[in-house]
C-alpha cells in the first residue's frame, strides 16, 4: 500500500499537465479544422471533433490503466510486447486494407487501428530492455548489431506497408544509442551523406566533387600541418584535370567534367598513397577512403535517379527536395499549407476565422496538417507557443530520464523523447516547407485514435517508470 | 552510464536548435512575408462581374430604335465535367464536333475557369438543352445581351458595338478583355451613358471552387448600374421614308430642325441592316460590308465631300450683300455665260439679271461677277486678304470645318486657304478668274451633306444655328450636352437673309429652276445644285427649308450621278418636307418615279 501512495505522490504532474494542455489545444484546432455551420454541436459523433472527444476520453482511461500496471510488467514483458507487435505487423502486411496508399490498418468490425503506431512504444521498451542489460556494450559489435536489429525490424516491416513516414521515425532511436555511447562520428557521417544526397540535386556533381576534395585537403593539412606531403598529389590532380579537359575539347570527345575529376583523383591518389605508405598516415587513409566513398555515392545517386527511377518517382523526389515547383500537383499540400500558416500573420485570424481552414484548402488538415490551423487562426503567437510547449515537454522528459536510477527507465525515456521529437520535426517541418511531406501525425494534436492512444501509452509508461524510480533499490 | 553524461546537453541543444529554426522560419513566413496573405485571399475569394443592361435608344416619335435581346452561350468549367454521353450531347446541341472540341480543348488549359464553347445557341436548341442539362455536369448556359435594331434602319446613325481591342483595354481601366464597347455611331458617342456601370460581387469559395457565401457580407460588392435610355432627335417615320426613297441609290439626305439643331433624319445610301453587325457573325459580316463596292460602311452624310454646286450661290449672295459689293438692286448682264477675254463660263440666260432672279434662275454669270467683286474689294489691300475674309464667312456657315456633331466620324470638308493659291501662283500673284469656279460652288470645294443641311438651317433661321445633334433626351438628366444649346451666330445682317429667302422661294415657282417640286401650301424655299464630278454624270443636289416663316425643317439632298438638281433631288426634298410637315403625300407619282429609278455608277 505504501508503494501505491508513493507513486501517486511522485507522479510528475508537470508532464501530465503539459500532456493535457497539448491534447486540449489539439482538440480546439481539430474543431476549427472540420468546423462547418451545419454542425455546431461539440458532441456530434458524425464529426471528427466529436469522435476525437471520444478518443480523448478513451485515452484518459488508457492512461489510468497504464499507471495502474506494475513497473515490473513493462520490464518483464518488454520483449513479449515487441514480439507480439512484430507479429501483428507481419499479419497486417498480409491482410490489411489499403488506405491512402498505405496498407497499414487493421480492421475489427467498424473499428480501425494502425498497428505501426503501437510498434513505437513496443520498440522503445524492447530497446531499453536490451540496452539496460548489465553487460551490454555499445562498442561490442554483437551488441550493437542486436540494438540495430531491434530498431530496423519494425522499420523494414512498416516500409513494406508503404508507410515511409512512420518507418523513418525509428531512425530517431539512434539518439538513444548515442546517449549510450555510440561514437558521434557515425551519426555525423550519416548526416554528411544525407546532406550530400540532397546537395546532389541542387548543385552539379562536378562542383560537389571539387568541394569534397577541397574539404578533405584542408582536413589533411590541419591534421599533419605539412604541405609537402599533399602538394605533389594536388599538383598531379590539377595538371591531369587541365590536360584531360584540353584533350577532351580538342578531340571533341564528349565526356562530362565530373568523370575527368575522377580520373585526376585516381592518378593523384596513386602519388599520395606512396606518402601514406612511407609515413604510415592512418588518418590520411581514412580521409582518402571517405573521399572515394563520397564520389562513388554521388555517382550512384545520379545513376539510380536518372536510369532506374521512373519520371513519377523522380518528380516526387524533386518536389520533396524543393527542386521543382508544382503547386497543383505533388507540392500542392505544402504550398497550401504555407499559405494557410503564412496568412495567419502575427496574431492570427482568430478562432474559426481562418478562410483556408474553413474552406478546406489544405488537404488532411485535421490529421497531418493540423499545424496549419494553429498557424492560420492563432498566428505566430500560436505557433511559437505550441513549439515552446513541445520543447518544454522534450526537455522535461530528458531531465526525468537523466534522474532515473534504472538504466531501463532512462533509455526508455530517451526513446520517448526521440520519437516525439522526430514527429515534431518532420510534421511541423513539412507544413512550413522545411521537411519532405511524409504523413506522420503531430503528437497529441493530430486527429486520430491510434496515434493519440499510442503516444499516451508511450508517455504514461514513462511517467509511471519515473514515479516509481525511488522503489527500485 | 554517467560516462557520456554530457551527451544529454548535445541532445538537448539539438532539440532546442530545431525549435529555434522553426520559430525563425515561422517568423519569416508569418510576420515578414506578405505574399501568403495575398495568396490566401486569391484562394478563397472569387469576384464575379455583374454586367449592367445597356441603355435603349428611342426616336423622337417614341419608336424603339435599339433594344437588347438575350441569347445564351454554352459554357463549360472543364474541371467539373464528368463522363457524359457525347453522342447525345452533340445530337441535342446539333454541334459541329470539330469546332466544339477545338473550343473545349482550349478551355481545358485553364480547367477551373469558365469558357465559352458555343456562342448564341438558337432558341429551339436552348429549350431542348434545358430539359437534359442535368446529364452534363460542368456545362451550363449563360445569358448574354445582344443588341437588336428592330427597324433594321438608320445603321449609320446607330453604329454598332463590338468587343474591345487591346489598345482600349490598355488605356482604359474600365474595360476588360471580352467586354463590349460602342464602335461607331451613337453607340460610340454615348458609350458611357448607354453602358452604365459594371458591378461586382465577391464570394468566398472553398477548395473545390464552390461558392460558400458572400465575401465579408458583401462589404466590397458593387451593384451594377444599368445604362441610361436615350431619345434621339430622329423622326423614325421620316428616316424610314427617306431610306425607302433612296433605295439602293447612292447619295444622302440630312434634315435638321432649324430652331434647335436637332437632326430629323440622316440617311447615307446605300445602307445595310444594322443587325448584321451583332453577335457571333460580326467579323464575317463586317468584312463583307467593308469590301462591298458601294462602300456600305462609309457614312456619306458626314464623311463625303461633294462640291456644293449652285446651292453655294446662296452663300456668295449673302457675303456679297454683307460686304456691300452688291445690293439687292445690282444687275449683271448674262450673255450665255461669263466672258473674260477668251474665257467663258457658260450660262443659259441672255439678259440683264437682277438679284432675286439670280437665285431663282441660278445665273452663273451673276455670281461670277459677285465673286469677282468680293475678291477685288478695295477694303482689302491684297486679293489674299479679300479671299481670307470671304473664306472666314464660309467657315462661319460651318462649311469646311468640323461642326462638332455627335457623330464621331464627321469630317471637316475642304476649302483651300489663301496660302494654297500663293504657293501655286506666287504670293498675291493670282487673279479672281483663276478661282472663278468657286463662285458657283465648283472647283476646290468639298462639303458634306450634313454641312449643307446646316447651311440651309442657318438661312432658315436668318443667320444662326445650333450645332446639329442627334441626342434629344437622356434618361434622368434634364439637359443635353451644353455645346448643342449654344447659339452660333453668323456675322451677316439678318435682313440680307430675308432677301435671299425671297429668291429661294421663287425657285419652286414658274420661272425657277425647280417648279416641278412645288407643293401647294408648304412654302418651300430651296435652291438647286448640280455638282460636276469626275465619277460620271453630275450629282443632283437640292437644299430647302419650309415653311418660309418659322421654318420647321431644313433639308439637303444629294443624289450621286443623277444629273440636274431639279430633276430628282428637288422633288425628293419636297416629298421629305411634306412627309414631315403633313405626314402625308400629295404626289405619289413622284414617290413612284423616285423609288423605281436607278442611276448608273462607274465602279
Amino acid at each position: 500500500m505504501s508503494n501505491t501512495r508513493n507513486w501517486i505522490i511522485n507522479l510528475d504532474w508537470f508532464t501530465i499537465s503539459l500532456y493535457g494542455l497539448l491534447v486540449f489545444l489539439g482538440w480546439i484546432n481539430i474543431y476549427a479544422a472540420v468546423y462547418n455551420e451545419e454542425h455546431e454541436q461539440i458532441i456530434d459523433l458524425s464529426q471528427r471533433y466529436g469522435k476525437q472527444l471520444l478518443w480523448i476520453g478513451a485515452a484518459i482511461v488508457i492512461a489510468f490503466i497504464v499507471l495502474l500496471i506494475e513497473v515490473k510488467f513493462y520490464h518483464f514483458f518488454a520483449y513479449a510486447i515487441y514480439g507480439f507487435i512484430i507479429l501483428v505487423l507481419i499479419l497486417v502486411l498480409i491482410f490489411a486494407r489499403d488506405i491512402n496508399g498505405a496498407a497499414s490498418w487493421i480492421e475489427i468490425g467498424s473499428f480501425r487501428i494502425q498497428p505501426s503506431e503501437f510498434a513505437k512504444f513496443a520498440t522503445a521498451l524492447a530497446l531499453a530492455r536490451l540496452m539496460s542489460r548489465f553487460n551490454f556494450d555499445i562498442g561490442n559489435k554483437r551488441d550493437l548489431a542486436k540494438a540495430v536489429i531491434v530498431i530496423m525490424l519494425p522499420l523494414v516491416l512498416i516500409i513494406l506497408q508503404n508507410d515511409l513516414g512512420s518507418a523513418l521515425v525509428y531512425f530517431s532511436l539512434f539518439i538513444v544509442l548515442y546517449r549510450k555511447g555510440l561514437p558521434g562520428w557515425i551519426l555525423l557521417l550519416a548526416v554528411f551523406f544525407a546532406i550530400l544526397f540532397i546537395a546532389s540535386f541542387k548543385v552539379n556533381i562536378f562542383s560537389l566533387e571539387l568541394f569534397v576534395i577541397l574539404v578533405a585537403s584542408i582536413l589533411l593539412l590541419i591534421n599533419s600541418g605539412k604541405i609537402n606531403e599533399l602538394a605533389p598529389a594536388l599538383a598531379v590532380f590539377t595538371f591531369t584535370l587541365i590536360i584531360s579537359w584540353i584533350t577532351a575539347n580538342l578531340t571533341e570527345v564528349n565526356i562530362e567534367l565530373h568523370y575527368l575529376v575522377f580520373i585526376a583523383l585516381v592518378l593523384s591518389s596513386i602519388v599520395y598513397i606512396y606518402w601514406i605508405y612511407r609515413k604510415k598516415l592512418e588518418v590520411a587513409l581514412v580521409v582518402l577512403s571517405l573521399v572515394y566513398a563520397s564520389i562513388l555515392f554521388l555517382f550512384s545517386v545520379e545513376y539510380i535517379f536518372s536510369k532506374v527511377l521512373g519520371t513519377h518517382q523522380q518528380n516526387r523526389i524533386l518536389v520533396l527536395i524543393g527542386e521543382k515547383e508544382d503547386p497543383r500537383g505533388i507540392g500542392y499540400n505544402v504550398n497550401q499549407s504555407k499559405i494557410a500558416i503564412g496568412s495567419g500573420g502575427l496574431i492570427g485570424k482568430g478562432f474559426l476565422q481562418g478562410t483556408q481552414t474553413k474552406y478546406k484548402f489544405v488537404p488532411e488538415q485535421s490529421t497531418d496538417f493540423i499545424f496549419c490551423t494553429v498557424g492560420e487562426e492563432w498566428g505566430f503567437v500560436g505557433t511559437t507557443t505550441v513549439i515552446i510547449l513541445f520543447l518544454v515537454l522534450f526537455w522535461r522528459i530528458l531531465i526525468m530520464a537523466e534522474r532515473q536510477k534504472m538504466e531501463f527507465s532512462m533509455y526508455y525515456g530517451y526513446a520517448v523523447a526521440s520519437i516525439l521529437f522526430f514527429h515534431f520535426v518532420v510534421n511541423i517541418g513539412m507544413t512550413i516547407g522545411l521537411a519532405p511531406v511524409v504523413g506522420i501525425p503531430l503528437p497529441f494534436f493530430s486527429y486520430g485514435g491510434s496515434s493519440l492512444w499510442s503516444f499516451t501509452v508511450m508517455l504514461f509508461i514513462f511517467i509511471k517508470l519515473d514515479a516509481t524510480r525511488q522503489n527500485i533499490l | 552510464m554517467n560516462e557520456y553524461a554530457n551527451r544529454y546537453y548535445v541532445v538537448l541543444i539539438l532539440m532546442l536548435s530545431v525549435g529555434l529554426i522553426f520559430v525563425i522560419r515561422l517568423f519569416s513566413i508569418q510576420a515578414l512575408d506578405n505574399t501568403y496573405k495575398k495568396s490566401a485571399e486569391n484562394n478563397s475569394r472569387r469576384t464575379v462581374i455583374e454586367f449592367p443592361t445597356r441603355g435603349l435608344v428611342y426616336s423622337r416619335d417614341s419608336a424603339l430604335l435599339v433594344e437588347n435581346l438575350s441569347s445564351f452561350d454554352l459554357m463549360v468549367i472543364p474541371e467539373n465535367v464528368q463522363e457524359y454521353d457525347t453522342v447525345a450531347f452533340m445530337r441535342v446541341l446539333s454541334l459541329d464536333s470539330a469546332k466544339f472540341y477545338t473550343a473545349y480543348n482550349k478551355a481545358k488549359k485553364r480547367p477551373s475557369l469558365p469558357a465559352t464553347v458555343y456562342k448564341e445557341i438558337p432558341d429551339s436548341i436552348f429549350t431542348k438543352f434545358q430539359e437534359i442539362k442535368w446529364m452534363f455536369s460542368g456545362f451550363y448556359l449563360q445569358t448574354r445581351a445582344l443588341r437588336y435594331y428592330p427597324l433594321k434602319s438608320a445603321a449609320h446613325i446607330l453604329g454598332y458595338i463590338g468587343e474591345v481591342n487591346k489598345n482600349i483595354v490598355a488605356s482604359n481601366k474600365y474595360y476588360k478583355q471580352g467586354d463590349y464597347i460602342g464602335i461607331t455611331g451613337i453607340e460610340k458617342t454615348y458609350e458611357e451613358i448607354l453602358r452604365g456601370q459594371k458591378g461586382k460581387k465577391m464570394y468566398s469559395v472553398d477548395a473545390r471552387n464552390r461558392v460558400r457565401g458572400s465575401y465579408k457580407n458583401g462589404e466590397f460588392d458593387e451593384i451594377a448600374i444599368s445604362g441610361k435610355n436615350i431619345m434621339l432627335s430622329i423622326d423614325a417615320d421620316l428616316q424610314l421614308y427617306g431610306e425607302k426613297l433612296m433605295g439602293q441609290k447612292r447619295g444622302s439626305i440630312v434634315a435638321i430642325e432649324p430652331s434647335s439643331g436637332e437632326i430629323l433624319c440622316l440617311i447615307s445610301s446605300p445602307s445595310y441592316n444594322p443587325n448584321l453587325l451583332v453577335g457571333k457573325n460580326i467579323a464575317k459580316n463586317y468584312g463583307q460590308l467593308r469590301n462591298d463596292k458601294d462602300k456600305l460602311l462609309f457614312n456619306r452624310a458626314v464623311m463625303a465631300q461633294y462640291p456644293p454646286g449652285s446651292t453655294f450661290k446662296i452663300v456668295n449672295a449673302l457675303i456679297g450683300l454683307e460686304e456691300k459689293v452688291i445690293t439687292i438692286y445690282s444687275h449683271f448682264n448674262c450673255s450665255g455665260g461669263y466672258h473674260v477675254g477668251n474665257f467663258t463660263l457658260r450660262c443659259h440666260h441672255y439678259s440683264s439679271i437682277d438679284f432675286f432672279y439670280s437665285i431663282q434662275g441660278s445665273c452663273n454669270a451673276y455670281y461670277c461677277n459677285v465673286f469677282d467683286r468680293i475678291l477685288r474689294n478695295k477694303d482689302y489691300s491684297t486679293i489674299g486678304k479679300a479671299y481670307t475674309k470671304w473664306r472666314d464667312y464660309v467657315l462661319q456657315f460651318g462649311l469646311g470645318k468640323k461642326l462638332g456633331t455627335d457623330l464621331a466620324q464627321e469630317l471637316k470638308g475642304y476649302i483651300p486657304e489663301a496660302s494654297h493659291f500663293d504657293k501655286y501662283y506666287g504670293k498675291d500673284k493670282w487673279r479672281p478668274l483663276m478661282l472663278i469656279s468657286m463662285a458657283i460652288g465648283q472647283g476646290e470645294l468639298g462639303f458634306s451633306p450634313m454641312q449643307m443641311a446646316n447651311m440651309t438651317a442657318i438661312v432658315a433661321n436668318r443667320g444662326y444655328y445650333y450645332i446639329p445633334h442627334l441626342i434629344k433626351e437622356i434618361e434622368g438628366i434634364d439637359t443635353i450636352p451644353s455645346k448643342f444649346s449654344q447659339k452660333q451666330i453668323i456675322n451677316i445682317d439678318s435682313s440680307y437673309f430675308d432677301d435671299v429667302i425671297k429668291g429661294m422661294e421663287r425657285v419652286l415657282l414658274p420661272g425657277g429652276t425647280a417648279p416641278n417640286a412645288f407643293i401647294e401650301g408648304l412654302d418651300i424655299c430651296g435652291k438647286t445644285g448640280t455638282a460636276e464630278n469626275p465619277h460620271g454624270k453630275d450629282h443632283s443636289i437640292f437644299v430647302a427649308f419650309a415653311p418660309k416663316i418659322n421654318p420647321k425643317i431644313a433639308v439637303a439632298v444629294y443624289l450621286e450621278n443623277a444629273g440636274y438638281g431639279s430633276t430628282y433631288a428637288a422633288p425628293l426634298a419636297s416629298l421629305m418636307v411634306e412627309k414631315y410637315l403633313r405626314d402625308s403625300i400629295s404626289h405619289p407619282e413622284w414617290e413612284y418615279r423616285l423609288v423605281n429609278t436607278t442611276f448608273k455608277y462607274k465602279k
